[in-house]
Formats: C-alpha cells, structure tokens, sequence
C-alpha cells in the first residue's frame, strides 16, 4: 500500500460509505457532547422520531455556562439554568449511560475530561459541537468541531458527511529553549501562518520540540489549531501517549490494552508520505508570547513592542491592527512589558491541566499577587482540580492571592458569571482574544499559565525566563 | 430546510476581515434553547449601545441597509466557534447570502444546513460588490444558485461561480442531511458488524 499520513490511515479506517462527487460518510468513535451546542440537536431527533444510535460512544458533560463559585451555591441566571436544566433531561430521555452533571466527580470542560477519563484514544474519529475539539487530535486521534445540525446527524446515525481534508505538516525543529512553553509554540505558529492559514487543512504537529512535550502540553498545541483556521490538528501517538493511556480511569486495561497499544504503533506517518503543505519553525526562534490584538495571530515576543499598524503591508492588515489597537486601549511602539493588567484567568480548554497548574504555581509560590489584579484559577475538571488539592497547589494558590474556583469553562467565553467589566484588561490562558470574547468591551491578551502567573504578581506582563 | 434557488435584495457592506462568530453573536445569547429567535442578536455587539439603544453607525442600522438579504465582507468570515447560533442569527435577521473571498471551515459547513449560501468569490469582484453597495445606498443583487451567476440589474455587474454540486443540490432542494444518511443505513450497520 502507498505510504500514508497519519490522517489518512484514521480517515481510510472510518469511511463507510463514498460516491464521486458526494462528501465522504465518515464513522463517529466518540461524540461529546455539551449543554450549549447541543438542545436543538435533540429537539430535532424529537420531532423526526430518532433515537441516540448509539448512546455507549456519546460522553456528555455541563461545562459552558456552569459557575464557578461553590458547587452548594445555586445557579443565579435561569436562563443558563435553563440550558443545563434541558441536558439533564435530554441525558435522560436519550440513556446517555455517561452524563456527567455539575455535580459530578468526572465533570469537567469537555475537551479536558475526554482524555483524562480515557475516552478519547490514538487512532478515533472524535466529534463535539465545540470548534476545541481539535484539542483531542493531541493523542493521534482525528477530532473535529461540529456544528449543531451535525450534533443531530452524528446523535442520530453514529457518522459525519465530510469532504476530505487536505493535510499540513507544522514541524518545530529543536528542542524549546528555557521559559518557552506548548502554549508559546502554538501562539508562534498562529503568528507565523496567520488565522486562516490552516483552513481546509487537518496539521499534525511533528519535530522534536513536539515529541518532547507532555501530553498536557500536546493538548494545548491541538487546542489552538482552529485559531489557525484548521480543521482539526495531530500528534503521533507514542510512549508518552501510551503512558499516559495506562492511567485512564475508562482507558481499556491489561492485554486488551496492550492490544490496542501494538495497533496504534501503527498510526504515524509512514516515512515517504507527502502532505499538501509543509511549514518548518525552529525551536529556538520561539519565545514568550503575548497577544497584542483582537485575534490570535496578533502576536509579539514578550521583550518586544506592539507593532505600528503603519508598519503593515496591506491596507486591510493597517485597517485591522488600527481597530485592534483602539479595541485594546494600546499605542504603537509601546512596550509589551509596560502593559499593565487588571485581571488574570488562569483556566479554559487551553491550558487547565494538572500540568498548567503546576507550572504556574511553581512561578508564584511565596510571592504574592500584585493590589492591582485580581487573579483567578479555573481548573478544567473536577479530576484536575482534586489532583491539584492533593498537591497542595490549591493553597499555593490561594496564599498567592488568586481565587481557586471549581472546574468550567469560565471567563473563556463568559458565558457563566465570570466576565470582564468593560475595559478590563486581562492576561488570559484561554485560545480566543476577539472583542468582546471574554465580555462586552473586555481586553484580552493571551499567554501561557507561566507568564499569566508572572503577569499577576507583577501587575504587568513580564518576561517569564527572567523572573 | 426552506430551499434556496434565487434570492434578489439589498446588500449590505460589512468592509472586515476575519470576521468571528463571537462578532455575529456574542455567547451570552447562546444560552436559548430554541432554533429560532436569534436574529434580534445579530452584530449585537455593534447593533446596540451600552443602553440597548441602537448604534446609529452600525451599518445594519442605516435604512439603505436595514433590509438587506445578502452581507458582502472580507476573507476568513466566520472564523471562531462552530456556533451554529451565527447563522441561525443572519437567517433569522433575514440575511440568507455572504459573499466574502474566504469563510472559516466550520462556518461554512454551518451555513449549507440553514439554508444559507456562504458564497465565494474572487477578492476583485467581492471589491466590486462591495465599492458598489457602499455608493449606492439599497443597491441591490441577484443570487441566482441555479444559474450559478451573481448580478445586478443594470448587468455592470455579472460573476459566474461555482458551488460545490452537492451542496448545491442540497440547497436547491432543500434537502436533510439526516434523512440522506439513513439511506445508507445498511452500510453503517455493516461497519458496526466489523
């Protein structure tokens, strides 16, 4: 057989049926499934008469709109109540078997618990009315986000109608210097291919600086692919991802994982398979990075300045990075380091693992948040949050100065209580720096846990690897 | 899903890249449970002051564009989250076309399942379009997916494009997705078997 990507191996394995001319009809191993992409797809399975085909592949979690504060307080906003309300009763009417409620030990942000649990595994097709799915392709899995007719079709059929992507290989040669981190990895990335220079396109991420990552480290690289504007991004499974596998509570165990674990040696790329596009970064021009501006290609090194919008090329990037400025309350040429911060979100799909948090926790411990920022930590699930407890990285935290909330998706979007009041600025772990993404006239920059950690106790950004 | 075949009215100007779905519909309107209601939340961002008041500058605000059916913009639009939300808000303001030179992925695919043509065309005629919509306040086009060609009615201009057949017979017809698939129900039953 001709030498195939990764991609191509799990596409070939999944298709169930093809015509000329006709989208692709694609097997679904594990939909996921989360409170606000989700109503109006089991209201259409109502009306039409459907069942859940298959109710065993579907995990379903409350994330979105969840607060954050104690779990024995109840929800203010009925509306959000409402929507979280209609996932317990859809759950039920459908025998979702894996419904993890708010109260739930496995609850979580449902790209964090897919993989901790052990439902999310190298060689899958994963689905989820989220565009972070992408976050899942971090175990050699091909995870897509779905809008929510598609929710109903995969509910309904157990598959997807997919043209077939075309393949990007974004290789980080050399090993990352000190103080750079996944995070910094993939904003670099963003900032060299621009927001939509992966659309079309499913990236498997290779080179050394990718396989020395921890798999935490590796999801956070995935999350972000879609700020890139592709489909979904890949790493190659290998002893780290097995490792990893090992310890999932709902992973396959003994010989039956074993296995599994010789087929997915397997999935990587074979050697002399081509993808469409190739872009090569090295490791060691990467460096902390901030974002500037209004999307996640906005992009500077921390010991840099924010750009002169004159600077730019073309007049819709002038036009662009104008607005951006003005959005952000910011001024060319002035220095990144000198833009002070009101807030802090440590949290989101990006970069709420138990690996996030320590690292961040390593940065502040015995100092103390600056008067300035009120600082907040969101872990991504209810897993990580008990792991990091049981660490002690909850008091490190707390003795800091930051708020230790309970697991969701938070200030990321706002969709729950946790916003920016207009014209706060905040240092933010999340994926999305839009207007208004984390409430309306809020000005987010994004960063990884380490300099939004530094970023809190000194009150403005700061260069990580010298502090 | 209500058919698209030929769709004539006003277009409005929005001169922007990378337009997000944040920017089309904020997620604190995501939290309805129902399919329909979301137009009054389109660009609400933009649409409306701090006081809900409207923004008199907000292009949909203006009278020549209060009514438009077609939004023309610029590369990458929609790009962000896979809210459907976005465009169940332009269908339900009444905006069943946008033409731009790009759309983010997952939009786009959002778009086909509404009744709603994410339709691409060269960055020169999107200009064209665009200068023209500017100018001349209710100016209006014709998108004709059946005759696979944009124009207006003095014919100054006339663009020929191409929409992937498929989704454009799913459009023309009005077709369910869900209902298709099923017709291959023994073929997913045969791959569940393996």
């Amino acid at each position: 057989m001709a030498a195939r990507t990764m991609f191509e191996k799990i596409w070939d394995a999944h298709v169930v049926h093809e015509e000329p001319g006709q989208p692709s009809l694609i097997y679904i191993d594990l939909h996921l499934v989360h409170e606000v992409t989700s109503p109006q797809a089991f209201d259409g399975l109502r009306m039409a008469g459907r069942q859940v085909r298959r109710p065993d592949l579907t995990v379903a979690t409350a994330d979105h709109n969840t607060p954050t504060w104690e779990l024995t307080r109840p929800i203010e906003d009925q509306i959000s109540k409402a929507q979280l309300d209609a996932l317990d009763r859809n759950a039920a009417e459908f025998n979702l078997p894996f419904y993890y409620d708010r109260f739930s030990e496995n609850q979580g942000i449902v790209h964090v618990i897919g993989p901790d649990l052990g439902y999310t595994l190298p060689g899958k097709t994963v689905v989820c009315g989220d565009s972070h799915t992408s976050t899942h392709g971090a175990l050699g899995c091909f995870a897509v986000g779905i809008g929510t007719s598609e929710v109903e079709h995969v509910l309904a059929t157990q598959t997807l109608r997919q043209f077939k992507p075309r393949t990007m290989e974004v290789r980080v040669d050399g090993d990352l210097p000190n103080g750079v981190t996944a995070k910094d990895i993939i904003l670099g990335i963003i900032g060299h291919m621009g927001v939509n220079g992966g659309t079309g396109h499913v990236i498997e991420y290779t080179g050394e600086a990718i396989r020395n990552l921890s798999m935490d480290g590796r999801m956070t690289v995935c999350n972000m692919s879609i700020e890139g504007g592709a489909r979904a991004g890949m790493i190659a499974p290998d002893d780290t991802t097995f490792e990893y596998v090992r310890t999932r509570p709902y992973a396959p165990k003994g010989a039956e994982l074993e296995a599994r674990i010789e087929e997915w040696r397997a999935l990587p790329t074979d050697s002399g398979a081509t993808y469409d596009r190739t872009i090569v970064i090295n490791a060691a021009d990467l460096a902390p990075f901030v974002t500037w501006g209004t999307k996640p290609d906005m992009v500077a090194q921390i010991t840099d300045r924010v750009p002169d919008p004159a600077s730019f090329e073309t007049t819709a990037e002038r036009e662009a990075a104008e607005r951006a400025l003005e959005y952000m309350g910011l001024e060319p040429n002035q220095r990144i380091e000198d833009i002070r911060i009101d807030r802090v979100f440590l949290g989101a799909c990006t970069n709420a693992r138990i690996d996030d948090l320590r690292a961040a926790a390593n940065v502040i411990r015995g100092r103390q948040v600056s008067s300035d920022v009120y600082a907040m930590v969101v872990p991504g699930s209810a897993r990580v949050k008990a792991q990091a407890e049981a660490e002690g990285l909850d008091q490190v935290f707390k003795d800091a100065g930051f708020d230790w909330r309970v697991a969701g998706c938070s200030m990321c979007l706002g969709m729950n209580p946790d916003i920016l009041d207009p014209g706060q600025r905040c240092a933010s772990t999340s994926n999305r720096n839009f207007e208004g993404r984390q409430g309306r006239g809020g000005r987010t920059h994004l960063v990884s846990p380490e300099m939004a950690a530094a970023a809190a106790i000194a009150g403005h950004f700061v260069d990580v690897r010298d502090f | 899903m209500e058919p698209f075949v030929k769709l004539e009215g006003v277009v409005a100007p929005l001169d922007a890249v990378n337009v997000d779905t944040d920017m089309i519909i904020p997620a604190v309107y995501l939290k309805s449970i129902e399919r329909t209601g979301f137009g009054q939340y389109l660009f609400d961002r933009y649409r409306y002051n701090d006081d809900r008041s409207e923004n008199p500058d907000f292009l949909l605000n203006q009278d020549a564009y209060r009514n438009a059916k077609i939004l023309v913009s610029g590369p990458n639009f929609g790009c962000g989250s896979s809210r459907e939300h976005a465009p169940w808000a332009l269908e339900d303001y009444g905006i069943r076309c946008i033409i731009a030179p790009s759309f983010a992925d997952i939009f786009f695919n959002n778009c086909f399942k509404n009744g709603v043509l994410p339709l691409i065309l060269p960055e020169a005629d999107v200009r064209r379009i665009m200068d023209k919509a500017k100018d001349n306040a209710g100016f209006q086009i014709t998108v004709d997916l059946e005759g696979k060609q944009v124009r207006d009615g003095d014919e100054e201009i006339v663009v020929d494009f191409e929409v992937d057949e498929f989704r454009r017979y799913c459009l023309l017809n009005g077709l369910d997705d869900i209902g298709l698939t099923l017709q291959h129900e023994d073929a997913i039953a045969a791959f569940e078997a393996r």
